[in-house]
């Protein structure tokens, strides 16, 4: 387990099984979509079978960190990976819900529903 | 703040910085509390107003810079239509004409492009004009319903 860096946008990566899980933290917005871009990056290179983005601690995210994720769930099944969402609070889900992207993305409740 | 008393006007300025939206936001929630808007409706403002500055920033001005943003925010009491609050946000970049700004199709399943939509799907009342030197502005306005 390693816990990076306290201010960044990743609170911590783990592996479970044959998932990664991303734990992300803070507001996503401009300021730090390029930063999530480059770890999600990261992650997909190691190919896992899923990638699992933990958002309990997100407390906004606007647009531009929803292209991230649209960007890494379209990379992922080029990678062969499959990627899941969990820990969505209702203000973040509102925005998958306007953009109609909601339906798109494997949303889930909790972590360990994501992992099964 | 009580219910009947009305919310002066507010001026926020910030440089065109990814970095500074979060202030813009700190600002909007803090107005849309003092007038008791619902705080669902205050997290769809916020989102609203980060992707409008968002916007500015990555289109009125072609990216991070110096450059000012300026919201104004407005307690209507008097509009016919309700109680309301106005946002005006005015840069100093790139003029585009506002019949051009427009919602993209979201069939298109790609990154991007969404902030317009956004918008006028949040917000009562979306106008975009060409400021008078450079730059544009933004109004828009949504209706303050009361938290339960």
């Amino acid at each position: 387990m390693s816990e990076a860096d306290k201010t960044g946008v990743v609170k911590n990566i783990r592996n479970e099984q044959n998932a990664v899980v991303l734990e992300l933290r803070g507001d996503i917005d401009m300021s730090r979509s390029s930063e999530l871009r480059e770890q999600i990056l990261d992650v997909l290179q190691q190919k896992p079978a899923a990638l699992v983005i933990n958002m309990t601690d997100v407390a906004f995210m606007d647009s531009s960190g929803l292209a991230t994720l649209v960007e890494a769930m379209q990379l992922s099944q080029r990678h062969g990976s499959s990627l899941r969402l969990t820990g969505l609070a209702t203000r973040v889900r509102s925005v998958f819900e306007i953009s109609r992207l909601d339906t798109i993305f494997e949303i889930y409740e909790s972590e360990s529903e994501a992992l099964s | 703040m009580s219910s009947d008393s009305k919310l002066k006007p507010i001026e926020v300025k910030i440089v065109a910085d990814p970095n500074y939206v979060s202030v813009v936001r700190s600002a909007v929630r803090s107005a849309a509390a003092l007038v008791g808007m619902a705080e669902e409706d205050i997290d769809s403002v916020n989102l609203a107003l980060s992707e409008a500055i968002t916007n500015v920033i990555r289109h009125g001005y072609g990216g991070s810079c110096d450059e000012p943003i300026i919201l104004n925010i407005n307690h209507l009491t008097d509009d016919p239509d309700g109680e309301a609050l106005e946002f005006v946000l005015r840069d100093f970049g790139k003029q585009v004409a506002p019949e051009t700004i427009k919602s993209r199709d979201l069939d298109e399943i790609r990154p991007g492009g969404l902030g317009v939509h956004i918008i006028k799907s949040i917000m009562d009342e979306v106008s975009y004009d060409c400021a008078e030197e450079k730059g544009m502005t933004l109004r828009m306005v949504k209706r303050v319903k009361r938290a339960p």
